[in-house]
C-alpha cells in the first residue's frame, strides 16, 4: 500500500480538512503532530520551506502544502466517494464558494478575531461578518442540507471551521452571529455537520481548543 | 457550438490569465470591455458577490474568480493542456498560483506606499520574489515546466504589470542582478506567440497605474 503522512497539529482547522477528506474516502493514512508554536521538526522545514506550516500532506514520499491544494489531490487521487461534483459548471461553483469567505484569506475575520471591545470599528466588523456569513448562507448553501447537496463537499469541508472554531471565537469576542433569528440556515448546517458520520467522530474536544485558543489570543 | 464570453478591463492581469489561457487553446470568445470604476449592471447581475472582473460566460452559464474560470477551461477545452498530468506536478502548479495571489499585499505594498513605509515594503516584495525565483522556477525554463502552463499565466503579472508599477512607484524590485531567473522567465514568457500579441500597451499601463498611485498616495483632506 502506498504510503500517506499527514503532518499535523491538532487546534488547527486546516489539518481538519484534510483529515475530513481522507476519511470520507476512507483513506488510511500516518497522523504526526507537529508542535507548530515552539518546536518546529526538520520534517516540516523540509516539506515545507516556503510556509513552514502544516497541514503537510505526504505521499509516494513526496509534500503537497496548502490546504486547498491539498483537497484538490485528494479528490483527483482518490476519485472514490466524490467530494467535487462531476459537472463542470457545478464544479466551478463550488471552487468559487470554497474560495469565499476562508478564514485565512479573508481581512473580515481576521479583524473579527481581533474585535475591539467597544466603538465603530466593533460595530462595521460585526456588520462585515455579518454580511459576509449572510452571502454564504443566501447563495452559497440556499436551501441545500449541505454545500454539495445531499452529502458533504469540498466546499463543506473548507466552511467546517464554523462548526467549533467560530463558536469558540464568537465566545471569545462576545458576539453570537450564528442564531436562528440572525442566521437560521447556517445554523441547521453547523448542526448537520457535526451530526454527519464522519465528521462526528473526528472533531476537536470543544473545552480542550476553547483552553487553547483562549491561551493563544491572550 | 457554445457562446464563449468574458467580461474584463484591459488593465486587469487577473483577466489576462482566462484570455491567454483561451488563446492558448485556440478558443474563440467574445469580449466585453467593462469599466470598472464605473462597474455595469451586467456586471453586477453577472458577479454579485464580488461585482469584479473577470467574468467568463460558457453557454449562458456564468463563473466568476479567475483561478476558478482557469480550472474550468482546462477541464472542457483538454487540447494544449495548461496543468501538467502528474498529480503531484498539478499540485505544485497549483501551489504557486496561490502563493501569487496570496502574497498580493506583499508584493503590491510598495505601490501604495512612500518615504521610509516604501522601502519597507519593497523589502517584503523582494522577499516574495526570491522564493519565487529559487524555490518556484528553479532552473526550469517556465513555472510548469518546459512549455507554458497555469502557473505562468497567474504570474504574468510579474511580465508586464511589475515593470508599469515600477516606473509609477519610482522604485525596482525586480532587478536583474538579485533575479536572473525570473528576468529569464520574463524575456521566454513574453517571446509565446499568444502572449506577444495580447499583452495590455505599455505606455497606456504606465499612465494607469500613475494616475492609481496619486489616489493611494494622495494625503487625506479633511
Amino acid at each position: 500500500m502506498e504510503e500517506v503522512k499527514l503532518l499535523g497539529f491538532w487546534p488547527s482547522n486546516f489539518v481538519y480538512r484534510v483529515i475530513w477528506a481522507l476519511k470520507l474516502k476512507g483513506v488510511e493514512y500516518d497522523y504526526i503532530e507537529e508542535d507548530v508554536l515552539s518546536n518546529k521538526s526538520e520534517l516540516l522545514l523540509q516539506y515545507n520551506p516556503v510556509y513552514k506550516k502544516v497541514p503537510v500532506l505526504v505521499h509516494r514520499g513526496k509534500p503537497i502544502v496548502e490546504s486547498c491544494v491539498i483537497l484538490e489531490y485528494i479528490e483527483e487521487t482518490w476519485p472514490e466517494n466524490p467530494l467535487l461534483p462531476e459537472d463542470a459548471h457545478d464544479k466551478a461553483v463550488a471552487r468559487f464558494w470554497m474560495q469565499f469567505a476562508s478564514p485565512d484569506r479573508s481581512p473580515t475575520f481576521n479583524a473579527f478575531f481581533l474585535l475591539p471591545t467597544a466603538g465603530e470599528e466593533r460595530e462595521k466588523t460585526i456588520k462585515d461578518v455579518l454580511e459576509t456569513l449572510r452571502t454564504l448562507e443566501e447563495q452559497g448553501l440556499g436551501d441545500k442540507k449541505f454545500f454539495g447537496g445531499d452529502s458533504i463537499g469540498l466546499v463543506d469541508i473548507v466552511h467546517g471551521w464554523l462548526a467549533s472554531w467560530f463558536e469558540i471565537i464568537q465566545e471569545m469576542v462576545g458576539v453570537k452571529l450564528l442564531e436562528p433569528n440572525t442566521l437560521p440556515r447556517l445554523l441547521a448546517w453547523v448542526q448537520n455537520f457535526k451530526d454527519a458520520p464522519v465528521i462526528k467522530d473526528n472533531l476537536p474536544d470543544y473545552n480542550e481548543l476553547l483552553a487553547h485558543m483562549t491561551r493563544v489570543w491572550s | 457550438m457554445e457562446e464563449v464570453k468574458v467580461i474584463g478591463f484591459w488593465a486587469s492581469p487577473y483577466v489576462y490569465r482566462v484570455t491567454w489561457a483561451l488563446n492558448l487553446k485556440g478558443v474563440e470568445y467574445e469580449y466585453q470591455e467593462e469599466d470598472v470604476f464605473n462597474k455595469s449592471d451586467l456586471l453586477l447581475q453577472y458577479n454579485p458577490v464580488h461585482k469584479k472582473v473577470p467574468v467568463f460566460v460558457h453557454g449562458g452559464k456564468r463563473i466568476a474568480e479567475s483561478t476558478v474560470i482557469l480550472e474550468y477551461i482546462e477541464e472542457t477545452w483538454p487540447q494544449n493542456p495548461l496543468l501538467p498530468t502528474d498529480p503531484h506536478a498539478r499540485a505544485m502548479a497549483r501551489f504557486w498560483t496561490k502563493f501569487g495571489d496570496d502574497k498580493k499585499p506583499d508584493f503590491f505594498g510598495f505601490f501604495k506606499s512612500a518615504g521610509e513605509e516604501q522601502i519597507k515594503a519593497a523589502k517584503e516584495a523582494q522577499e516574495c520574489l526570491k522564493i519565487l525565483e529559487e524555490h518556484g522556477l528553479e532552473d526550469k525554463k517556465f513555472f510548469d515546466g518546459d512549455k507554458i502552463g497555469m502557473t505562468d499565466l497567474s504570474l504574468g503579472w510579474l511580465a508586464f504589470w511589475l515593470e508599469a508599477m515600477e516606473g509609477a512607484a519610482g522604485v525596482q524590485v525586480l532587478d536583474v542582478n538579485s533575479f536572473p531567473r525570473l528576468h529569464a522567465w520574463i524575456r521566454n514568457l513574453k517571446e509565446v506567440p499568444v502572449i506577444k500579441e495580447n499583452h495590455p500597451d505599455q505606455t497606456r499601463l504606465l499612465a494607469y497605474f500613475k494616475w492609481l498611485r496619486e489616489m493611494y498616495t494622495k494625503p487625506a483632506t479633511t
